[in-house]
């Protein structure tokens, strides 16, 4: 039991307790991780395993064969593999970039400026994280096809870029800035864009880096279903549910996909957690 | 006078307005403008190909009198909810709380684990498998093999257990936002309380917990809540991978489902708004709600 932390508190701490509470958190984990397992398992079976009866769980026979079917299977029916990693990819990328920029300069003078109607403006903000699925998707699906925009990357990007939850975090990590730093700026003759650019960007660093992961999950794991409809333009989302539905047959392929899939956002999320716990800090709701 | 002052703030302050404008015009176009519109479409008959046609309160008499399948759809989402919601809420925090007393590797690592579901995106799907319904799903098998049962059974399509398969995955999938910020809470409580809290008596964990812990987390158990709560009603996507659209008997059909259905499947979005504002109506309503309940707590 070294690995418990001895109470902090002075409270005591039965050791019945502790056992009971580190059995739980591990039962609970296998649980979480089962899925995981299971997909990266099933990824390296080859066929004659998927379909054994009895069905095993773990692989006897390792193969990367399903990750080479995967490459070569959108190849006949639909367009390269590749593509739609490009696609989840770019998207990714671009729409995270642009939501921290938009959001961060807004949250900025929500912050730290009581300007009319910052207060309304936020409180509009904190209801539409109540806004869910319907409520917005099919009105906007109506509005982007007046744009034209449906069919292209701009029909994915630009709903999801306003994000109030990103704006959400970091105004508030925003307001436990010091005041005396922004005022200093001030004084050196800074406009509010210098102070935000030179001042509070470096600060809410772990609030930015929260708003990627959380961001480039939403992008990365977004279908874009609906609002897509070309081949050459969708994502991985959409291909993973297509080969998985495309029948029994292609269950090592999908899993082989899913795994794929997962590894960028967990690989973002492991590198920016501790961060990310730290804007959560502030992630209150007053 | 006090008009003058005004007009005079707002161009001190123009480049604040100027800096806040991307984000509102995007949050207006894409958000705002969608929920005004989707209440004014309500009260239309509209398919896209054509104009809105007035149709007053038709619709809304039409889902409270006429749609069966909306109130299936209805009782379907407040179950789900009912269970998923606080079910999800309280796993965040106890686990959140849990996590908090291990040091700080391994509380690293299980938060690591706990989040990776929330954020894996389609890989419920490989709940799929393991409850199939024939006899190479690893749970038939599993029973099957203990001797629990003898044939296999349709999880997934079998009105009764489709319900409950699918509130399993969304509570495996449950610990997201909400529970990265209990988290954080949990660790920014003033350890002087906890001191203060032994010396007055408090005599184990679960006393500190309700006493102390809780109190300190006021702001982050609201967010929390708000989270879960439109998690909760947006459920859709899960049934519908799960269970099959539409499903057996409707039995995992949720409002959001049904609106997809009148929405983008049948073309009817005067209807299917009028359904989203009623969903919006009822999660604005629990959510003030429990808002009001969790301040109150929080202050006493």
């Amino acid at each position: 039991m070294g690995l418990l932390n001895k109470s902090k508190s002075g409270v005591r701490r039965s050791a019945y307790g502790d056992f009971f509470v580190f059995l739980i958190l591990c039962l609970v984990a296998v649980f979480m991780l089962i899925p995981f397992i299971y997909a990266i398992v099933q990824a390296f079976k080859p066929m004659e395993e998927i379909f054994a009866y009895p069905p095993k769980f773990f692989v006897v026979n390792p193969t990367i064969e399903n990750f080479y079917i995967l490459s070569q299977l959108t190849n006949n029916m639909w367009v390269p593999f590749s593509r739609y990693i490009v696609n989840t990819a770019f998207i990714s990328v671009v729409g995270t970039i642009i939501t921290l920029i938009i959001s961060s300069m807004a949250a900025f003078p929500l912050a730290k400026y009581p300007f009319p109607g910052s207060k309304i403006i936020f409180k509009i903000i904190i209801l539409s994280l109540l806004f869910v699925g319907p409520v917005t998707s099919v009105p906007q699906y109506v509005i982007l096809a007046k744009m034209g925009a449906i069919n292209t990357y701009y029909a994915v990007l630009l709903p999801a870029l306003a994000s109030p939850l990103g704006l959400f975090l970091l105004k508030n990590f925003m307001t436990q800035i010091n005041d005396a730093m922004i005022e200093a700026a001030k004084i050196d003759g800074a406009n509010i864009l210098t102070i935000y650019y030179k001042v509070v960007i470096p600060i809410v660093r772990p609030a930015i880096l929260t708003l990627v992961i959380l961001s480039f999950q939403g992008f990365w794991n977004n279908t874009g279903s609906g609002f897509i409809y070309d081949e050459a333009k969708k994502f991985l989302p959409t291909i993973l549910s297509q080969i998985v539905s495309s029948g029994i047959a292609r269950v090592g392929v999908g899993a082989a996909a899913s795994v794929i899939m997962m590894i960028p956002p967990f690989v973002i999320f492991i590198m920016l957690q501790r961060r990310v716990i730290e804007t959560m800090a502030h992630a209150g709701i007053k | 006078m006090e008009r003058k002052y005004y007009i005079k703030e707002i161009i001190k302050y123009k480049s604040c307005y100027l800096m806040i404008m991307p984000f509102m015009i995007l949050f207006f176009v894409f958000i705002v403008l969608p929920v005004i519109s989707s209440f004014v479409l309500s009260f239309t008959n509209f398919n896209m190909l054509e104009l809105p046609k007035f149709a007053a309160f038709n619709n809304y008499i039409r889902l409270l009198l006429d749609d069966d399948v909306f109130l299936i759809a209805i009782r379907n989402t407040f179950v789900f909810a009912l269970i998923t919601g606080p079910l999800g809420y309280f796993a965040c925090l106890i686990f959140a709380w849990l996590i908090n007393e291990l040091g700080p590797k391994l509380r690293a690592v299980l938060t690591f684990i706990f989040y990776a579901p929330s954020i894996s995106g389609t890989l419920f799907i490989m709940w799929a498998f393991i409850f199939s319904g024939d006899q190479y799903g690893y749970l038939n098998y599993f029973l099957n093999s203990l001797g629990i049962i003898d044939e296999p059974v349709q999880w997934l399509n079998n009105p009764n257990t489709m319900l409950i398969i699918i509130i399993i995955v969304q509570i495996w999938m449950s610990l997201g936002a909400s529970f990265l910020a209990f988290i954080a809470g949990l660790q920014g409580v003033d350890r002087q309380l906890y001191e203060a809290a032994a010396v007055d008596g408090v005599k184990n964990r679960w006393q500190e917990l309700f006493l102390i812990t809780l109190p300190s987390m006021g702001p982050q158990l609201l967010f929390g809540a708000v989270m879960q709560i439109s998690a909760a009603f947006a459920v859709s996507s899960i049934c519908i991978a799960l269970a099959g659209f539409p499903s057996t008997d409707y039995a995992a059909l949720t409002i959001v489902s049904h609106i997809m259905d009148y929405g983008t499947i049948r073309f009817e979005l005067g209807y299917a708004s009028a359904l989203s504002f009623v969903l919006f109506s009822v999660i604005i309503i629990i959510n003030s709600v429990i808002q009001a309940v969790i301040k109150k707590y929080a202050d006493s």
